[in-house]
């Protein structure tokens, strides 16, 4: 029998503190998003309005922005995801020698600095003379979000019993019939999850992102711009908040799609 | 009623989709072989050559007087490298490096090790979302807040402030290397920064490990007659560690990697992400930017090559 269930003070202490520390900087964010103060970032705000809400709805540069990252998302999760799930199903199916290579190989973009990924990338379009455009903005995001696919399927995989596969075809199913009804219904949820991150990952990026995108803004790049030379402040503060509230709503949701049996792969983010 | 007529061997189904699901069946590697064509070609043409290029570049060299790349095979650009004032960059970026990492251990640790043991129901879902939150919430946004914390009418400030300990502030940020003019242009700001931003990194993998930690040979340990603090150092710790060192890969690496937080947070002293951000936009030399990319390459690849003697990859 397990002697304590009870944890020790300090222990309990520590891990709220940094719980804490995890969790306040997110909710300041939602605080100045409020502030009246235009200039600078006086704590605490001098009063509350409403006003930069509206201010930040009729910016145009701002819905530009908006439009080229979700549609840079959409179509890098697109991709991620065929590439993911033939990627998983083929790594859990059989082990071939391949197989570490493999895994290591969908990793690595995201395992290595995105400086590495970026510069990369840049490198190749300069000796291939390849300019920038909306593509090249696609192909590193497609690559970076292809691991959380992968991670998210391999799991569900793992979890499915060969055995039902096997009783499908035993029962006079061919190999697509398969797919469609048994192994799409039991992953379904899994790639759900998996697309919402790779989404997600992709609407955020920004390092990689600032090495293949030439003129076109992402949202990321729009919020850098702004860091590095403020123009109005509290417009910055109002996208702040409703990005993140846009990029914890699908973490949100994809936790409650797989919150029985495996974990979504938010390690390999 | 259904007659059985048939053999034990169906005939062949008709039709090209059963053709094909006939020929899957019957080979199976030819299957595999198609599923993964697709991603192997795009990891391999996509990624790898383009690592390939960047490895090609980093040989090549800026003409110094047209401010052309010439493609011609040089060790020059590596050379460079090493010059007092790119490798004060490399061993700035190092030294940052490992104590973000060691300092994202510490505070990982009691977070990780309540969640995994004594974290229950609505508590654990409160961990895990206390970890998911901060990981998914975009990267510019809490370099954002965190700006608003350390700026100096900022609230950090104000805390100190009313706390009346701002001499102590001051004191903190006269010290010469890690303090500046406010926390926000200072080592220390861009140190707390990183490790706020790559704390779940750490967690995760920890919590991973010592999850899997089984309670009888804590019990067991127990009874033996180890103290707690015995357990947990000679049982606990060594089962975690695998855990802490892939964390640490993280953390680690994308510390090494990153040029915003210390562009945004930070004293004017690059790290090698700003070098290679400076290098390829505004100078336009590319060929320096890719060796200096190598450089947390080389030095990631050493240590994967002691994480995995460690047994970190386990882990993950």
């Amino acid at each position: 029998m397990s002697s304590e269930t009870r944890a020790p003070w300090p222990l309990k202490l520590a891990s709220a503190a940094g719980l804490a520390f995890l969790l306040v900087p997110l909710l300041i964010i939602f605080v100045y998003a409020f502030t009246t103060e235009e200039r600078s970032f006086v704590w605490p705000p001098p009063g509350l309005t409403l006003k930069w809400f509206a201010v930040a709805w009729g910016r145009t540069d701002l819905w530009s922005a908006l439009t080229l990252s979700v549609q840079v998302a959409s179509i890098s999760t697109l991709i991620a995801l065929i590439l993911g799930t033939l990627c998983a199903a083929a790594v859990s199916q059989t082990q071939f020698f391949g197989r570490e290579t493999i895994s290591l190989l969908v990793i690595l973009p995201i395992a290595l600095p995105g400086i590495i990924t970026g510069m990369a990338l840049r490198s190749a379009f300069s000796i291939a003379d390849i300019p920038f455009s909306f593509w090249t903005i696609v192909l590193g995001h497609a690559t970076f979000c292809v691991v959380v696919v992968y991670n998210n399927a391999v799991a569900r995989f793992r979890r499915t019993s060969g055995s039902l596969i096997e009783a499908s075809m035993d029962l006079g199913a061919d190999g697509f019939q398969t797919f469609r009804h048994v192994i799409l219904p039991n992953i379904g949820t899994a790639l759900l999850a998996g697309g919402m991150l790779a989404f997600a990952l992709s609407f955020d990026e920004v390092i990689v992102t600032t090495f293949t995108a030439g003129q076109q803004q992402t949202l990321p790049l729009w919020m850098l711009e702004e860091l590095i030379r403020p123009r109005q402040r509290p417009v910055t503060n109002v996208v702040a908040m409703v990005v993140v509230l846009v990029t914890t709503l699908p973490m949100l949701l994809a936790f409650y799609l797989t919150r029985d049996g495996d974990q979504i792969a938010g390690s390999g983010k | 009623m259904i007659v059985l007529d048939t053999g034990a061997i169906l005939p062949r189904r008709g039709g090209i989709f059963g053709a094909l699901s006939d020929a899957f069946w019957r080979h199976p590697k030819l299957l595999v072989f198609l599923m993964l064509t697709p991603p192997v070609l795009w990891f391999g043409i996509i990624y790898l050559g383009s690592l390939l290029a960047l490895l090609l570049q980093s040989f090549y060299s800026l003409d110094e007087f047209s401010g052309l790349v010439v493609p011609e095979f040089t060790l020059s650009t590596y050379a460079q490298l090493f010059r007092p004032s790119n490798f004060d960059i490399i061993v700035r970026t190092v030294l940052m490096a490992a104590a973000v990492t060691l300092a994202s251990g510490i505070v990982a640790f009691p977070i990780a090790y309540m969640a995994a043991r004594y974290a229950k129901g609505k508590w654990k879902a409160l961990f895990y979302l206390g970890v998911m939150l901060p990981l998914w919430s975009s990267y510019l946004v809490k370099v954002y807040a965190w700006k608003l914390i350390l700026a100096k009418e900022g609230i950090l400030n104000w805390v100190f402030e009313s706390l009346r300990l701002t001499p102590l502030l001051d004191a903190f940020l006269s010290i010469p290397v890690i303090g500046g003019n406010s926390l926000s242009v200072s080592y220390t700001g861009t140190f707390l920064v990183f490790l706020y931003i790559w704390l779940p990194y750490m967690i995760l993998p920890t919590q991973a490990a010592l999850e899997r930690v089984p309670v009888n040979l804590i019990d067991a340990s127990g009874d033996l007659g180890a103290t707690p603090f015995q357990t947990f150092w000679h049982v606990i710790f060594p089962l975690a560690l695998p855990g802490l060192v892939a964390g640490s890969i993280f953390t680690f690496s994308l510390t090494l990697g990153d040029y915003i937080i210390p562009n945004i947070v930070g004293s004017s002293r690059q790290i090698i992400g700003q070098a290679v951000y400076a290098q390829q936009g505004s100078a336009g030399n590319i060929p320096l930017a890719a060796a200096f990319t190598v450089v947390p390459i080389v030095i990631m690849g050493l240590y994967l090559w002691m994480a995995k003697r460690l047994g970190a990859f386990d882990a993950l």
